[in-house]
């Protein structure tokens, strides 16, 4: 009797599966939850109408082709760093090292490009940077991968450490390579020859970013989905002993779906430098190697979800920096919104995998059983 | 499938509210009534960095005195040196701005790229010093000559010198002065260069150790910096970077700082002696006037005393050795009247020798050439050429601790 009132007010259980759409109901109050927080937050904080307020951050992502690209630019290469991960995650394998294996294609790419400038012709700078930059991407994945197939080492600090590693290596080559001398800056590569920079696709220069990570974007989904990689991956995910049982090499898929995985990060590093930016600075990443894990793990691996939870990401991003310019806020303001927003969202998810019992609500649940 | 298609309909609801919302909400104040004329500025950090500051203040002032209209003038804040600089500019463009200024040296290539994309828009990278050859008219650059601000402030740190050295509170034998860089060019260079001549110009035996923190804005690293000279011996320590790292930490140890951009009087009251600043609001209303016109401006603009664009923040009389404001009031009209020049050759020496020739790269390229004959009439002339430093002569008196940014 004594143990039964002492029992706490609330109880969690992990919920068993339940239906989409109760799932997405969950998920669509999170947001209406977040955005009525917001709104309250605003109001108290600033005096603004927080509707007011909303529309900017729409009209900042939306409100003009050029936005809408530059939205779409940003969600590209978002989802492109997002999909390389997913296969990793589900493979659970914690790779944390995106940025870096970006940084490495980054890096690659620019040094073609300004060493090759003026010794070999643009086109074949373009192939040979790209070429560069996937080698890169994918070294800066084996590393870690080999050393955890190999001697069983942690993947989540390795791969994290080597973000910094790429980081630092970038900071010394700008300085190597700094126009003006002392300006701690390269500027715009080939700026006025435009040698070594990628074709614009009818005359807009983010469409390229945007039509490959489309197609890698369904590469990947049929990758996980219908290929015996896919399905390898998943199985060590699950239990590398079931896999090792039933005979894949472990080693093997861990190295293979990480060498994939820092392929998609060297392109996008090359797509960044030779497609739309044309420089190298130790923050053209822009932290997109972390967002890419909430992106991914938002969408739970899949990949065309990731569009979804990626867009969220970066419309908050853009919508936030209109709200900073419109009324005058701190930038800090935008991030405020974001981070409410982000905490709803994953919060949400919490509430589709457990369910909270109430002290007696439990009681009555206990005595059905 | 069905998953799918919630997806699209939760997408579309996340897209949809804020519209709706435009609808019933503040979606009437977006159009109408705002002038014809607008213009931007666009900066690299916010309020929180004395040099940012320092643009957004002189823009408001200048918007203010010109009565223009809050939705006729925009500022973006904490955009990098990259793509986002060309996104930003373009999307301003976009919104109707007919003038854009942009206030970091990084933003130079990309306003150069918005430049050449919209040719009925002026653009101007303030501190920039590509316009000279980018050959473009709508493309500008503009500076201070923030060389004589910084002299004068010079002068106010060697009168400091002169009073610990009189009063016996020097920590070695001849004064030594620390400075707090952010990268090793022309900008930097010249920056420190007038500041220790300056100084020296009351203090001869002055010497002076320089550190360069590689950033712009990185508090730590420039409080460490401070703290690094001050411990290295130094009895006063001026900084050419953004934040408040080296005013806390002369505040901290109890050593005078000379500040830039302007007061920091409040983190380092007791230590704060004067800043020096570039106002960029006659710039600012000289432009924004000229292109309200319809007429285009200078290429290049370099603001002096005379334009009030170089001046001296507030005087904090409690640190200042005495007689410091009826000293800077002469040197000033000296200034002014060409009495005074900074650079003047006979004041310093490099590798023990005379400067009497200098060939500068005033036209900007990336093998650095030198291409300007720049000492002339006994003085080096900055910024006559172009707005934009380009003093990048390592002196005598000056040590450089570490040049690994360069």
């Amino acid at each position: 009797m004594d143990k039964k009132t002492k029992e706490p007010l609330i109880h969690i259980t992990k919920r068993k599966m339940i239906p989409k759409k109760q799932e997405w109901a969950i998920r669509l109050g999170g947001i209406l939850a977040a955005l009525i927080f917001c709104a309250i937050i605003t109001t108290i904080t600033t005096h603004l109408n927080p509707l007011a307020v909303y529309a900017k951050m729409f009209e900042g992502s939306f409100g003009s082709p050029r936005k809408l690209w530059a939205l779409l630019k940003e969600l590209a290469s978002l989802l492109l760093i997002a999909v390389a991960l997913a296969p990793a995650f589900k493979m659970k394998f914690w790779n944390l090292g995106g940025g870096g294996q970006v940084m490495a294609g980054v890096l690659a790419t620019t040094a073609v490009m300004i060493t090759m400038t003026g010794k070999l012709p643009s086109v074949a700078i373009m192939l040979l940077s790209c070429v560069a930059a996937l080698a890169a991407g994918a070294l800066w994945a084996f590393i870690p991968a080999f050393c955890r197939a190999k001697w069983n080492t942690n993947e989540t600090l390795f791969t994290l450490m080597m973000n910094y590693v790429a980081t630092q290596i970038v900071a010394y080559f700008i300085i190597i390579w700094e126009n003006p001398k002392g300006a701690g800056k390269i500027g715009v590569i080939n700026q006025t020859t435009r040698i070594g920079w990628l074709p614009t696709i009818a005359n807009n220069p983010y469409m390229l970013i945007v039509i490959v990570s489309v197609i890698v974007t369904i590469f990947m989904y049929i990758y996980l989905k219908y290929t015996k990689h896919g399905y390898e991956l998943s199985v060590v995910g699950e239990s590398e002993n079931t896999a090792r049982y039933v005979g894949i090499n472990v080693s093997k898929v861990i190295i293979r779906t990480l060498v994939l995985c820092g392929l998609i990060c060297g392109l996008t590093g090359w797509l960044l430098v030779a497609g739309t930016d044309h420089t190298m600075t130790t923050t053209i990443e822009g932290g997109k190697g972390f967002l890419g894990v909430m992106v991914a793990w938002l969408a739970h691996f899949n990949p065309i979800g990731m569009i979804l939870s990626g867009l969220l990401m970066v419309f908050m991003a853009k919508g936030g920096s209109e709200i900073s310019m419109a009324f005058g806020l701190n930038r800090s303001y935008g991030d405020i919104l974001t981070g409410i927003i982000l905490f709803f969202v994953i919060g949400s998810e919490f509430f589709i995998n457990y369910q909270i019992h109430f002290r007696k609500s439990h009681r009555k649940e206990a005595a059905d059983v | 499938m069905k998953k799918k298609l919630i997806a699209f309909i939760v997408c579309l609801v996340m897209v949809m509210m804020p519209m709706l919302a435009a609808c019933g909400g503040g979606g009437g104040e977006e159009s109408g009534d705002a002038g014809d004329f607008k213009v931007a500025l666009i900066c690299l950090h916010d309020e929180n960095s004395t040099y940012d500051l320092n643009f957004i203040n002189g823009f408001k002032e200048a918007m203010g005195e010109l009565g223009l209209s809050e939705d006729q003038y925009m500022i973006k804040t904490g955009v990098p040196e990259g793509q986002e600089c060309y996104d930003a500019a373009a999307e301003l463009a976009d919104a109707g701005c007919k003038l854009i200024f942009s206030d970091s040296f990084g933003h130079q290539d990309y306003m150069l790229q918005a430049a050449t994309e919209f040719p009925d828009v002026q653009f101007v990278s303030c501190t920039g010093d590509k316009a000279l050859v980018a050959g473009q008219d709508n493309y500008h650059n503009a500076f201070a000559a923030i060389y004589e601000g910084r002299y004068l402030a010079g002068v106010a740190a060697g009168m400091k010198l002169n009073e610990l050295k009189d009063a016996g509170k020097l920590k070695g034998a001849t004064p030594k002065m620390g400075y707090v860089g952010a990268f090793t060019y022309a900008e930097v260079i010249s920056g420190y260069t007038s500041f220790y001549l300056g100084a020296k110009s009351v203090c001869p035996d002055v010497t002076m150790d320089v550190t360069f923190t590689g950033s712009w804005y990185d508090e730590t690293a420039e409080k460490e910096a401070a703290n690094k000279l001050i411990q290295g011996g130094c009895d006063l320590i001026s900084q050419h970077a953004d934040s408040f790292g080296a005013p806390t930490a002369c505040e901290n140890a109890g050593i005078p700082n000379v500040s830039y951009n302007g007061s920091t009087k409040e983190a380092g009251p007791n230590t704060y002696i004067i800043s020096s600043r570039i106002n960029w609001a006659p710039f600012f209303k000289y432009a924004s006037e000229t292109v309200q016109k319809g007429e285009n401006f200078d290429t290049n603009w370099t603001g002096t005393i005379d334009t009030g664009s170089v001046e001296l923040t507030e005087l904090n009389e409690d640190v200042a050795a005495e007689g410091t404001a009826a000293k800077l009031e002469e040197v000033e009209a000296g200034l002014k009247d060409g009495s005074i020049h900074v650079f003047d050759t006979s004041t310093f020496t490099v590798e023990g020798a005379t400067l009497d020739s200098y060939q500068a790269d005033v036209e900007s390229d990336p093998d650095y050439a030198p291409d300007t004959e720049v000492i002339s009439d006994g003085y080096f002339h900055e910024s006559e050429y172009r707005s934009a430093p380009y003093f990048n002569i390592n002196i005598d008196g000056i040590n450089l601790l570490d040049t690994n940014f360069g």
